[in-house]
């Protein structure tokens, strides 16, 4: 991946994009005309697939932050640093995906779109976690100091991750299904899944972590792109300064 | 007749699927355009700053 700003897109990313588009049609196609009709929840079960998948790919995002931390704390190149800090933003727009779409099934399965239920309260505190991190950034100005807070931040809050996503399996008393094994003996909305259906959420996976590999590329040159400015910008100052003496 | 005693009993959650879709389309869109309007605005930026630049020299 380049390691500065280049305004051409680069032919991969234009073939990565054109693959997430057509898988993304293509899921959709799976999800409303191939997977069967669940008996219980009728259509609105269907949110599923979308819900798991960008949940899914959005945790992939959360984890290869940590990834890309570890490898900027070794080598304290900015590559991953810049990488990093995409790789929280995109998942955080993901899991945002699968938190509505959650809400609105949740809705018509549970009669509310939201309770402070063990994996829910889970997942808020794992959400505001990353919309800090991207918050607080902000607030530090000095480059350095501000990469090594975004490496140590994303290595501390994955832990909300592994809870919300693994630690929460231990709670009996949640409403939440599991997708894989079987739910708490509170869990609502739970259903057997056919083989029409296994593989309509394996492709939907699939597809939102192909969405994720895209997005984290683009957003990654979006950064790229903001510092090329800032330096120029800063460059276009000190060059004034010099020309009248400062 | 059989088939369609069997769908009786399947509740009627047409609505659902279609706001919770539109949503999802929403956030989702939402994050796309985001992205395009940062990435066309720094670009503008540069743009501007390039052109500075030449004018000076």
């Amino acid at each position: 991946m380049e390691t500065t700003f280049r305004k051409q897109w680069p032919t991969g990313l234009t073939v990565l994009t054109v693959i997430a588009g057509a898988m993304l049609a293509a899921s959709l196609a799976m999800i409303f005309l191939y997977a069967p009709m669940e008996q219980n929840m009728g259509w609105v079960q269907r949110i599923f697939y979308t819900h798991v998948g960008s949940a899914w790919a959005g945790a992939v995002g959360f984890v290869g932050a940590v990834v890309m931390a570890v490898l900027y704390l070794a080598t304290r190149s900015r590559l991953w640093d810049v990488i990093g800090h995409a790789s929280v933003e995109v998942g955080l727009a993901l899991v945002t995906v699968g938190l509505v779409g959650g809400m609105v099934w949740g809705n018509q399965v549970w009669g509310v779109p939201w309770t402070w239920d063990p994996k829910l309260t889970s997942f808020a505190v794992m959400w505001l976690s990353y919309a800090a991190y991207l918050m607080l950034r902000e607030g530090i100005e000095d480059p350095e100091r501000r990469q090594r807070f975004e490496a140590v931040y994303a290595i501390v809050a994955v832990a909300t991750v592994l809870f919300t996503y693994l630690g929460v399996r231990l709670v009996e008393t949640t409403l939440h299904p599991h997708v894989i094994g079987p739910s708490a003996a509170t869990g609502e909305g739970d259903f057997g899944l056919s083989t029409r259906m296994v593989q309509t959420l394996i492709f939907a996976v699939v597809t939102w972590t192909v969405i994720y590999a895209t997005l984290l590329w683009h957003r990654s040159r979006l950064r790229l792109l903001r510092d090329s400015v800032d330096q120029a910008r800063a460059n276009l100052i000190g060059g004034r300064s010099l020309a009248a003496g400062d | 007749m059989l088939p369609r005693l069997l769908l009786q009993d399947i509740p009627d959650t047409t609505s659902g699927l279609v706001f919770g879709y539109i949503a999802i389309g929403v956030i989702f869109g939402l994050y796309l355009l985001s992205l395009f309007l940062r990435a066309r605005s720094y670009r503008r930026d540069l743009d501007i700053i390039e052109q500075t630049e030449q004018d000076n020299d």
